[in-house]
């Protein structure tokens, strides 16, 4: 870090070009050098990276592919569920966008803009059928009508969260289809073997973040308690969890877990995983929430007390619905990491996203030597989730007046 | 109310209160009942673990551990083949786990430090630079990151014979990194004895030293002097056991491979690589944060006592800094620990995969499984045990 040293005497330089650069660039001898090197190492690598992803990458795996990335092995000809799902969540994304505005609109408008550029993507029909480009335009036109909606026409925003959560349940039933002989044959059952890809990602991140919601709280509330024996429990629980790798609770649900139970109860694979990243998620979610209750100022619980309420009532009315609020940004921070940490699901079989990759490069054996290929376009695809998501928070700590209070 | 109760029976009141209505009482009843679940659970479980264990005919003790394991391990700290016990294939895991976490951290550190330096430069480019490395490596996950490490670059370097040569001689190749590397010799004991020595004197040296000047405001130089010590003693010993402990061999390109040398595994480099660069980013923002957090006042004030440059960094910033940065830094550290298990996708044989090569010779999934993750607790509490005590020794200055 330099100093200034030279003292300037007279009305301040007005901003331009050559003044910036002089103060940000090239203040020192040393500043210099570093811009000079710095320079180079970009140059270097962006010309390097430009040249290996225009001319010497072979893309046909992830060209040839992408709708192994986006679903796994989910049957073709049960396509249209997935459809419906993505148009359901495309249409409450708009209207959400309507209704709240600020960086919900911003969400939406990005969403809408990469349904447009994969729809338009210079690439062959024969991968990315004209149908699917079709459809992928029709959800910017459900976001637009559903946007619309939420300008013109006052919802409240309980009614949205409850579609919301109604249309997370529907999600599940149109993805795995019912047994039932009455329905089977409009809404066969898909077993959850055959979900995969960008798909079963999203779904074990948000089945983790949400059925560990509650998990979490209790956990929190019970580590707050002044019972000893609870306390104890919840303690033991959560630093046990936090202490071990979630590839040790991955393998104890997923291997471990049928010889805890009786011969004759099976619970499929999908769902050991889920049940794996839910206990896990629990843990670091109780810590959050353990968080929010101790930013809550005594005086809060103080005030309730002598209102008349009951400890339940100044839990669940005046502590919980303040302490939630503020650990908004840090569930979404969790639930940004449970995202990336999907991927460990690869290690107890199942089809995710970087599992799809390797059986895409093992399938062909001209593409065995194209890992560079296939792995780069999942970082890129996590990236951009992850990236987007985590600035999408950025925006919403700053609507919740985090440290404006 | 008081007439209610006072009609009770004696054994369902306390002090006058029924006990429905009793906080205490019902406080306990909550405990007892929450207990009895949780055990109830425990119970459950544990008996359908013996009913299976017993109808499969495995055992859950952890006798099994002196078995001879068969399987080899490609790479250990100590001398290892498979005529050894699974227990002491486990010790092996154990010891490369620890491996790769130790030089990871030391490594990690140096990385996240530089790259928050840099973040924090004047210079726009430079700061850009580390800004656009710590958003992209923590935005994608680690596993990503691994894979991209150990099957698209470490994977597709050229074969033995064609190896990459850097100056120093470093020869990178499918086989892994070989370079220039000490041998220790039949000496070598007697000389760490002297590095020891050394290590005692030095830190004695400068506390002592630090304390008089503190004391009476003397110059007494306690860094230099005690640095004096710590290198000074073992440079003596290298002369004084005769011959020289350590000697540097050279690699040298045999029919199949090279010989001679300090060798990295490419699933090891693979692994190092992957979780110092990931690791890194998340430390470079734990130091930014904590740098930022100093007030400008105190390095002013620092410099009007007439303190230089250096002393006010180590004197001033660093120990104001450090109190910011140590909580977060010590829950990296055990991320990277934990992060090491991934090692299983590459093939680096750590703890969670010896474990697991363990379980499908041996069959033996609980005891092995329980074992592995009261080592990896373990590990966690133990780290952060120290580092929490550490921690309170720097806090402790607060006003």
């Amino acid at each position: 870090m330099s100093i200034a040293t030279d003292i300037v005497i007279g009305p301040p330089d007005r901003p331009g070009a050559v003044l910036w650069l002089k103060k940000n660039l090239f203040s020192s001898w040393l500043n210099t050098l570093l811009t000079i090197l710095s320079t180079a190492v970009i140059a270097f690598v962006v010309v390097g990276l430009g040249r290996w992803i225009l001319f010497n990458a072979d893309w046909s795996p992830v060209v040839q592919n992408l709708r192994l990335f986006a679903v796994g092995p989910y049957p073709v000809e049960q396509m249209w569920r997935i459809w419906a799902i993505v148009y359901m969540v495309s249409f409450l994304m708009g209207v959400s966008g309507g209704r709240w505005r600020g960086s919900v609109q911003t969400f939406a408008l990005a969403m809408a803009l990469a349904y447009t550029v994969l729809a338009i993507l210079p690439i062959s029909l024969e991968y990315l059928p004209l149908a699917s480009r079709l459809r992928l335009l029709g959800n910017v036109l459900a976001a637009g009508l559903g946007y619309l909606l939420g300008r013109r026409v006052a919802i409240k925003g309980r009614w949205l969260a409850l579609a919301w959560a109604l249309s997370f349940a529907l999600t599940l039933l149109l993805l795995g289809g019912l047994r039932n002989a009455a329905v089977a044959p409009y809404l066969p059952f898909v077993e959850s073997g055959r979900w995969g890809g960008l798909l079963l990602t999203f779904l074990l991140a948000l089945v983790g973040i949400v059925a560990s919601f509650p998990i979490g709280v209790l956990l929190a509330l019970g580590r707050q308690s002044s019972l000893p024996v609870v306390k104890g429990m919840c303690i033991i629980f959560i630093e046990t969890v936090r202490g071990v790798p979630l590839v040790t609770i991955l393998f104890m649900t997923s291997i471990l877990l049928p010889l805890f139970l009786p011969p004759e109860v099976r619970i499929d694979r999908v769902l050991r995983a889920m049940l794996g990243m839910t206990l896990f998620a629990a843990a670091y979610m109780a810590e959050n929430v353990r968080g929010g209750l101790q930013s809550i100022p005594s005086g809060q619980v103080e005030a309730a007390k002598a209102m008349g309420l009951n400890g339940w009532q100044t839990m669940l009315l005046i502590v919980l619905p303040q302490a939630l609020r503020v650990v908004i940004p840090a569930i979404v921070g969790q639930f940004i990491a449970l995202f990336m940490d999907t991927t460990l699901a690869i290690i107890v079989g199942l089809l995710e996203l970087l599992a799809i990759g390797r059986a895409i490069i093992n399938s062909n054996p001209q593409w065995l030597l194209l890992d560079m290929e296939v792995y780069g376009f999942i970082a890129l695809i996590f990236w951009v989730f992850t990236f987007s998501m985590a600035y999408a928070s950025r925006r919403i700590e700053t609507a919740v007046g985090l440290g404006k209070r | 109310m008081t007439t209610s109760s006072s009609s009770l029976p004696r054994f369902l009141t306390r002090k006058g209160v029924p006990l429905w209505r009793d906080v205490v009482a019902l406080q306990w009843v909550a405990q007892i009942v929450s207990a009895i679940m949780v055990l109830g659970f425990l119970w459950f479980f544990i008996s359908n673990v013996l009913q299976a264990a017993e109808a499969r005919g495995l055992g859950l003790g952890l006798g099994f551990l002196r078995g001879a394991a068969g399987f080899p391990i490609a790479e250990s700290v100590v001398p290892y083949d498979p005529s050894r016990t699974f227990g002491y294939a486990l010790w092996v895991g154990f010891l490369n786990t620890l491996k790769v976490s130790v030089v990871g951290i030391v490594l990690a550190t140096f990385l996240g430090l530089g790259a928050a330096l840099a973040r924090l430069s004047p210079n726009w480019l430079v700061s850009n630079i580390a800004g656009l490395y710590i958003n992209i490596i923590r935005n994608i996950p680690l596993l990503v990151q691994l894979f991209i490490w150990y099957f698209a670059v470490f994977q597709k370097l050229p074969p033995v014979q064609e190896a990459l040569t850097l100056p120093g001689p470093v020869y990178i190749s499918q086989r892994g990194l070989f370079m220039v590397g000490p041998q220790p010799t039949e000496t070598f004991g007697a000389w760490l004895l002297f590095v020891a020595v050394g290590l005692v004197l030095g830190y004695l040296l400068n506390r002592s030293l630090l304390n008089y000047q503190v004391r009476t405001g003397r110059s007494t130089y306690p860094l230099l002097i005690g640095l004096l010590a710590l290198v000074g003693v073992p440079l003596l010993g290298w002369f004084l056991v005769g011959a020289a402990p350590m000697q540097l061999t050279t690699p040298e390109l045999a029919r199949f491979n090279f010989e001679g040398g300090m060798r990295l595994t490419p699933e090891f480099a693979a692994l190092l690589v992957g979780l110092v660069v990931y690791t890194g980013a998340f430390i470079a923002e734990v130091m930014r944060a904590g740098i930022l957090a100093v007030q400008k006042g105190q390095v002013e004030a620092a410099k009007s006592l007439g303190l230089n440059a250096f002393q006010t960094l180590r004197l001033v910033v660093l120990p104001l800094a450090l109190r910011v940065i140590i909580p977060p830094l010590i829950s990296q550290y055990l991320n990277l620990t934990k992060n090491s298990s991934l090692a299983i996708v590459i093939g680096y044989a750590d703890l969670f995969f010896v474990g697991r090569t363990i379980i499908n010779q041996a069959g033996q999934a609980v005891p092995v499984f329980l074992l592995i993750m009261a080592i990896y607790l373990a590990l966690s509490l133990l780290t952060s045990a120290v580092l929490n005590v550490y921690n309170r020794r720097v806090q402790l200055v607060e006003r």
